[in-house]
């Protein structure tokens, strides 16, 4: 599977620091990754710090969880460093399940000894002596490679006894997950990694107190650990120098969609969304207009015009109703319907949702047979008040992150494209011409030359018109087939 | 979930044995003790459950609950070349839902099912990691990008030699 084309997309704005290797070095070679000061970190921290001065660092650094939520680093790793217990883990959520984002798979391929450095420093820091990716089986060569690298570090002596001549000792295992999007949240993870159904389970007790096998477990994300090598390196204060006051550093977002330059960008946080979508991206596909661009995955929201000078930061999202997430950003141009996009991101909760609570099961159900109403044409103004009102129970009722955020792209759609709405239910139209049901098939007169193709191709007679004469389609009796569209070769039939 | 009824041969219990102990038969390893067996057989049809539920000592019914909580896991055998179209946001966007008619049209099947002749299968994948080449489809372990579909008939005669 190709990797994402980095080097097509300007570089400028861009400051690399968890994909800092991806693309430069041999993801199979180990001593690429030192020569890139690659195990320093570590080797340092063995040497010179205490677990509690190595964690101030982290703590020191403002650096926040990039695999949703934004939970403070330090404060996790703090939090597990203080249980007690004889054993504790170190798990790295490479799960990424959000739709969009793929710039964990980018890291573990591309520069995977950065996740098993950063797992084998939390391990010092908060006192575990193994370590588990949670990796999903949908990326072959990011287990390939790590399985490479892990015996790698095991052969260079960087896990394993004795790591740096310490007393301290690491190992890292890998567990894979078996295509469950709702395993992304910790405590479902820690489950799926226990053999059992990827349920999650009411916090508190946080993993940081009882995780795996109910013992002390520190879960981070991939993009979140390729981080902290570099903030040992280059210190706490450099890493806060980056980023707004609240979120600090970088954050990788994968750009996707309806934009000239697809792929993996890392910015400092503040940057706007048009400097990303416009500069970075190089604007709209096609020269066609931009309408909304979608952050966050499925929990996510879509954001319009007004948003895209807004800083981009995990508090500003969320105060537009959408939020940071993995990272995914996916841009849509004026021929997407949002009514359909709301419906598309519910039917994939609706999959997703590991029905342990009612809201996130019977809700989410709910909520996409209104949304398929709508678009269907059979929806009324009532069904939007419905929307918003199940849309809210639903957040404030369900057991974990996925029901907490699935209704985003429902209320952030009812929101920012409140007419398109309207115009579904009240006018039965789609503009984007995406919903079929609310399309009619008409043929263009101008161009009609009275074929008869349409009307012979038609299986319920819908068409008339006599030999070389313009062709009518009679609404009433279509089936909405495009068999006609299909058979002109005059482009004359188009779907309106 | 629709199931096929199937008989084990020795062997194939032996096998199944063999993969349970590989993992010491413990019941935190069920997830990959079922990749492993799911990698042997293809599929993973009541008959292959109800053997390691005897072996690890794990109730069926608990096995059967993370077969089918798992998409990853099918308890119908795939087809020869396995096709999947990926219906991420991004290849959604891009125009996935017509090339996955388009391959409904070609193969004459539905999404979950398997070719009369055994040949292909179809099915939804929720984003590979792979949306810079939007809209993807995958044919076994081989990726397409950037798929229209026009590509599909020509993508399908590949695997028709």
């Amino acid at each position: 599977m190709p990797v994402a084309t980095l080097t097509e997309i300007p570089v400028k704005k861009q400051i690399r620091i968890a994909l800092r290797n991806c693309g430069v070095i041999n993801p199979e070679k180990i001593e690429d990754y030192i020569v890139r000061d690659g195990y320093f970190a570590l080797g340092m921290v063995l040497s010179e710090m205490t677990p509690e001065n190595a964690i101030g660092v982290i703590k020191d650094s403002g650096i926040r969880g990039r695999g949703g939520a934004g939970f403070p680093t330090g404060l996790k790793w703090e939090f597990a460093s203080k249980s007690m217990s004889e054993q504790k883990y170190v798990v790295c959520n490479a799960d990424e399940g959000d739709p969009g984002a793929f710039m964990d798979r980018s890291i573990l391929e591309g520069d995977p000894h950065t996740v098993l450095e950063a797992m084998a420093l939390c391990g010092y820091c908060i006192g575990a002596n193994t370590g588990y990716i949670y990796i999903r089986a949908e990326y072959p060569l990011a287990i390939a490679r790590l399985k490479t690298a892990i015996s790698q570090a095991r052969e260079f002596g960087f896990l394993g006894k004795s790591i740096f001549g310490s007393e301290f000792e690491f190992d890292i295992h890998l567990k894979y997950g078996a295509g469950a999007f709702v395993c992304g949240e910790e405590t479902a993870l820690i489950h799926s990694m226990e053999g059992l159904r990827g349920e999650p389970s009411l916090k508190p007790p946080f993993p940081s107190e009882s995780g795996y096998l109910g013992k002390p477990t520190n879960v981070n994300n991939v993009e979140t650990y390729a981080n902290i090598p570099v903030i040992f390196l280059k210190g706490a204060e450099w890493f806060s120098g980056i980023g707004t006051e609240k979120s600090k550093g970088t954050k990788v977002f994968a750009l996707a969609g309806k934009v000239n330059n697809v792929g993996l960008v890392e910015v400092p946080m503040g940057i706007t969304l048009r400097e990303v979508i416009f500069e970075i991206g190089g604007g709209i596909k096609d020269g066609k207009g931009f309408k909304a661009v979608q952050t966050g995955g499925p929990s996510g929201g879509c954001l319009t015009e007004k948003h895209l000078d807004t800083p981009i930061d995990y508090e500003n999202l969320i105060a537009c109703g959408s939020m940071m997430g993995s990272g995914g950003m996916i841009v849509m141009d004026e021929d997407d319907c949002m009514v359909s996009i709301a419906k598309f991101f519910l039917d994939f909760t609706v999959e997703e949702s590991c029905g342990k609570c009612s809201p996130c099961r019977i809700g989410n159900k709910r909520l996409y047979e209104l949304l398929d109403r709508i678009c269907t044409g059979k929806g009324e103004m009532p069904d939007l008040d419905r929307l918003r009102n199940l849309s809210e129970v639903i957040k404030d009722t369900s057991l974990c992150g996925l029901g907490q955020s699935s209704p985003n792209p429902v209320l952030s759609t009812l929101n920012n494209f409140y007419h398109e709405y309207v115009s579904h239910v009240e006018d039965k139209k789609c503009q984007a011409g995406v919903c079929r049901d609310l399309l009619e098939y008409f043929i263009i007169e101008e161009n009609c030359v009275g074929c008869t193709a349409c009307a012979r191709a038609c299986p319920v007679g819908a068409i008339s018109g006599e030999r070389k004469e313009p062709h009518l389609i009679n609404p009433d009796t279509c089936i909405k087939c495009g068999a006609c569209l299909e058979k002109c070769k005059f482009d004359a039939v188009i779907l309106r | 979930m629709s199931s096929v009824k199937i008989e084990l041969r020795q062997d194939q219990i032996e096998k199944i044995d063999s993969i349970c102990e590989s993992f010491g038969n413990q019941e935190g390893e069920l997830i990959n003790v079922l990749h492993k067996s799911q990698e042997t057989f293809g599929y993973l049809p009541a008959e292959v459950q109800e053997v390691i539920s005897e072996k690890m000592e794990i109730p069926a019914a608990k096995v059967y609950g993370v077969v089918t909580f798992y998409s990853f896991f099918s308890m119908i055998p795939k087809g020869e070349f396995p096709v999947s179209i990926c219906t991420g946001t991004a290849c959604y966007v891009r125009g996935a839902e017509t090339v996955l008619n388009e391959f409904k049209k070609q193969l004459e099947i539905e999404v979950g099912e398997t070719s009369t002749d055994g040949k292909f299968s179809l099915s939804c994948l929720r984003c590979v990691g792979a949306c810079g080449l939007a809209p993807v489809v995958t044919v076994g372990d081989k990726t397409y990008g950037r798929v229209a579909p026009d590509d599909v008939k020509e993508i399908i005669s590949e695997y028709l030699k």
